[in-house]
């Protein structure tokens, strides 16, 4: 037990010290990089508990990500702000009286999002899990509406700027450090066993007594938390939020990251998410003029990416780890 | 003022019906909801569009879209989905992979078309009207109407008088006992492809006919409506996503008449139907049980 | 222990069970037999609940348990095994065991992700007790092994083991031995008794290997499409003219 405890905290030193020297001495294009891959763990992290440990097909990131973000910006910019941004009708009472401080904030996104999270769980899951995928990407849709329309509790498509910039590599490397450990010690439990069951063989695991619905409602809230808490992280990162930047891009992005690093590996996210990252930078020449024909190709890269998903599914679907961890791969080497 | 709305209601409830049927159908047979249904329809409407800027003739350029998208998605089936089937592998590689094939498709066209809207020509013959009753009706949405009947009863004929039909209605309930049988399985599913795409094709030229613009993120919204209401009809019923269609396009166009200030919120309807039928009838109206065979 | 009482099932128009009565005792082996899609992996879904029939009812311990879901019914002590083994193929022998004590964990989701310490004294108790029942049915050298990876009577064991994980009074075994060579089998019969007395169980199993109903069964049920045709002990089976006709002819044959 103990010896636990001190792996964890050794492990986080590390991880803590090392992102303060990066914050000293890199340049800040590369910390901006490094921030920008520290949210997509949490949200990889965690989309892959949902996906790829529990085996249900979800696309629900961009949605709970609007969600967190909305939620944060709104709680973090004060009552003046809001009066000077809001264009398109009045903040609502509600909304100028909600205000709150950082880190609150943040863990606040994660509540809200895991709640809605259950709303929608309670309606997909007491049937089979077949629904969950369109549910969610009709939700991200309904996201964007209502972000759209109620103007005022959203500034409608004007979306809201002068969101103070807390978010710094310290405090994304604090909350992927919380969402790793959270994620990797519910799969390392009785939990995660029985959302592994469930991914194998849901009747199976019926029958042996699992209460699916809710291991299922468990796993897809906790993803909702962290995406929501990811969304917080975002807003305050970026300074500026409008509902077109929760498009199911950012969902799909997070779908390829997880086939690529192994559906149900924690570790192959990360993994991944390091890939897929540096490859989104490095492919952005497609969409440039380039040696096949002087027009820009605004749009190559994405039909791209899609190729590559269809082939991982094709040709190599356990992905770069498939479900298993580094660490267990290193163990049957010894 | 009703009767005028009334007409709306159909028209649109057409194409609801037109795309949905294609999704209960793959449902039925491969158990997949089929991200890129939604894209085929934005084929066809953008094949059309290409064969009529080709050909001055509309007719044509419209039965050459529907031949064309209808083997885009067979193509689909064959390239993306059968590999996968033959390898058994689990369903969630097969929805990912539709979900790949559904953004490949908006991601090609935007490529090749731009991502903004473009005017979709057809002959002036569609922008007709007829005055019944105060009503003022246009050309469009009765060939919408009478062609969606007409398609619809074919369809039904189909898989309910002919050899080929019941042979998809057989592999819907059991596969493996209908592939026992010698029926050429494979050849069945793609001619379900075949006839879903058909379909959809022909609604998404409807579509682009009535708005008229076409994109290539087109398809992405009016396929998700037209997956709810193939739930709400009670998904693997081909009759039922006709009749969730038709809901769906009622429900629409008379919320909106009657509460103008819901108009923004016109497109969640279908997504609130979808929760609500999952809440309190997830077998849809026609109550097909697929969770039977499960030991 | 369990009875069912007028049970009838029809799929669509098909009658897979009609007015199947009988009853178990208390710590029985009672087997259930018949020629295939007679409706005993049918019995079996009903009284685990996977099946809900189209009329009769369900009793285990005077209790009506019809209409209970499958995870509800387990707790209150009734675990079955598969006929097509259904094991947790991506994860360890050991974990697929541990899944069945999953009900039986007494920490909260908060305490595993803090890491309480109740989660590490129940973690460590139940893995004991998961070793033990591995130890019991003789898997302990592949506990850590894919459970895939084993042979397919090793991998029936798994299933009861993970079956017994449960802490079940009524154990339901959908064909145990096939797949075993006589060595097998004649070892699993010998553990079946064993654990019979050991945890004080009742036990219903299907079975075609008659030599291994003789040795195991106090009594059996014989059905043919759907209906009784026999009811008695293995010995008396053998010599009943009915079941000889309906099944044992094909099958000794």
């Amino acid at each position: 037990m103990s010896k636990y405890f001190i792996r964890l905290a050794l492990i986080s030193a590390a991880v803590m010290i090392l992102l303060y020297i990066s914050m000293q001495y890199l340049d800040s294009y590369t910390v901006m990089i490094l921030e920008n891959l520290g949210i997509f763990i949490i949200l990889a992290v965690s989309y892959n508990l949902i996906n790829g440990v529990t085996g249900q097909f979800s696309l629900e990131p961009n949605g709970f990500v609007a969600i967190g973000a909305y939620v944060t910006a709104l709680l973090l910019l004060d009552k003046n702000a809001k009066l000077d941004q809001f264009m398109l009708s009045d903040p609502s009472d509600f909304i100028l009286a909600i205000h709150s401080s950082f880190v609150p904030a943040l863990l606040i996104s994660g509540i809200v999002a895991s709640l809605v999270a259950f709303m929608l769980a309670f309606a997909v899951f007491r049937v089979r899990g077949d629904y969950l995928a369109i549910v969610t990407l009709g939700f991200g849709f309904i996201i964007r509406i209502f972000a759209v329309n109620q103007s005022e509790y959203t500034n409608g498509s004007m979306g809201l700027s002068g969101i103070s910039n807390e978010a710094n590599l310290m405090w994304i490397g604090v909350f992927v450090l919380i969402s790793i450990t959270v994620v990797l010690n519910i799969v390392y439990s009785k939990f995660g066993r029985a959302m592994k069951a469930i991914r194998d063989d849901e009747d199976a695991a019926e029958a042996i007594g699992v209460d699916v619905f809710k291991i299922k409602t468990y796993a897809f809230m906790t993803s909702a938390f962290f995406e929501g808490v990811g969304g917080g992280l975002m807003a305050s990162l970026l300074t500026t939020i409008s509902p077109e930047q929760f498009s199911f891009m950012l969902t799909f992005e997070l779908l390829i990251i997880i086939v690529l690093g192994g559906l149900g590996s924690i570790s192959g996210s990360i993994l991944g998410t390091i890939i897929v990252i540096a490859g989104m930078e490095w492919l952005r020449f497609l969409d440039e003029p380039n040696f096949f024909s002087d027009t820009a190709h605004p749009g190559l890269r994405m039909v791209v990416f899609s190729v590559i998903l269809i082939l991982i599914m094709l040709f190599a679907r356990k992905g770069i780890l498939g479900n298993k961890e580094l660490w267990d791969i290193v163990k049957v080497k010894k | 003022m009703i009767l005028q709305q009334f007409f709306n209601a159909i028209s649109l409830g057409s194409m609801y019906a037109l795309i949905a049927i294609g999704y209960t159908m793959v449902y039925g047979v491969l158990r997949l909801i089929n991200f890129a249904h939604g894209d085929i329809m934005m084929v066809g409407a953008f094949f059309a569009f290409i064969f009529f800027s080709l050909s001055s003739n509309f007719f044509l350029a419209v039965l050459l879209a529907i031949v064309a998208a209808s083997v885009v998605g067979a193509l689909t089936y064959k390239v993306a989905y059968k590999p996968l089937l033959d390898k058994n592998a689990p369903k969630i590689s097969l929805l990912i992979t539709a979900i790949g094939v559904s953004f490949f498709l908006e991601n090609l066209f935007n490529m090749i078309f731009g991502g903004t809207p473009q005017a979709f020509n057809y002959p002036p013959f569609f922008d007709q009207t007829i005055e019944i009753s105060h009503a003022i009706i246009t050309y469009s949405s009765i060939v919408t109407i009478v062609i969606t009947i007409f398609v619809l009863c074919i369809v039904l004929w189909f898989l309910n008088r002919t050899k080929y039909g019941m042979a998809i209605k057989a592999i819907a309930f059991d596969i493996d006992t209908v592939k026992l049988m010698g029926i050429n399985v494979d050849f069945l599913i793609v001619l379900v492809f075949v006839i879903g795409s058909m379909l959809a094709s022909l609604g998404g030229i409807f579509y682009a006919i009535s708005y008229p613009s076409i994109d290539p993120l087109m398809g992405v919204l009016v396929g998700l409506k037209a997956f709810a209401a193939a739930v709400l009809g009670g998904i693997g019923s081909v009759l039922g996503a006709a009749i969730g269609g038709f809901i769906l396009g009622f429900s629409e166009v008379f919320i909106v008449a009657f509460f103008p200030d819901l108009a923004g919120y016109k497109d969640a309807i279908a997504f609130v139907f979808l929760i609500f039928i999952l809440l309190f009838r997830p077998t849809g109206i026609m109550g097909i049980d697929f969770e039977k065979q499960r030991f | 222990m369990i009875a069912l009482e007028h049970i009838t099932k029809q799929f669509g128009g098909v009658v897979a069970i009609n007015d199947l009565n009988f009853h178990v005792k208390k710590g029985e082996i009672f087997g259930l037999i018949g020629p295939n899609g007679a409706g005993k992996t049918t019995a079996f879904n009903i009284i685990s609940g996977n099946y809900t029939p189209t009329s009769g009812r369900v009793l285990f311990k005077q209790q009506d348990i019809t209409n209970k879901k499958p995870n509800e019914i387990v707790k209150l002590g009734i675990a079955r095994t598969f006929q097509n083994i259904r094991l947790f193929d991506s994860m360890s022998v050991l974990d697929n065991v541990l899944v069945g004590f999953d009900s039986r964990f007494k920490y909260n989701l908060f305490e595993a992700i803090l890491r309480l310490r109740r989660f590490f004294t129940q973690e460590e108790m139940f893995t004991k007790q998961a070793r033990y029942l591995l130890e019991i049915l003789k898997l302990d050298t592949h506990q850590f092994d894919n459970a895939k990876s084993l042979s397919y009577g090793n991998q029936r064991k798994v299933e009861i083991a993970r079956a017994l994980a449960t802490n079940p009074q009524l154990l339901l075994l959908d064909e145990p031995a096939a797949g075993m060579n006589i060595t097998e089998s004649e070892e699993l019969a010998d553990i079946l008794h064993f654990i019979r007395r050991k945890f004080n169980l009742t036990i219903i199993l299907i079975e075609h290997d008659m030599k291994f109903v003789q040795k195991v069964c106090d009594r059996v049920l014989v059905l043919d499409y759907g209906k009784v045709i026999f009811e008695g002990s293995p010995q008396d089976m053998l010599q009943d003219e009915e079941v000889i006709r309906a099944y044992l002819g094909d099958f000794v044959k």
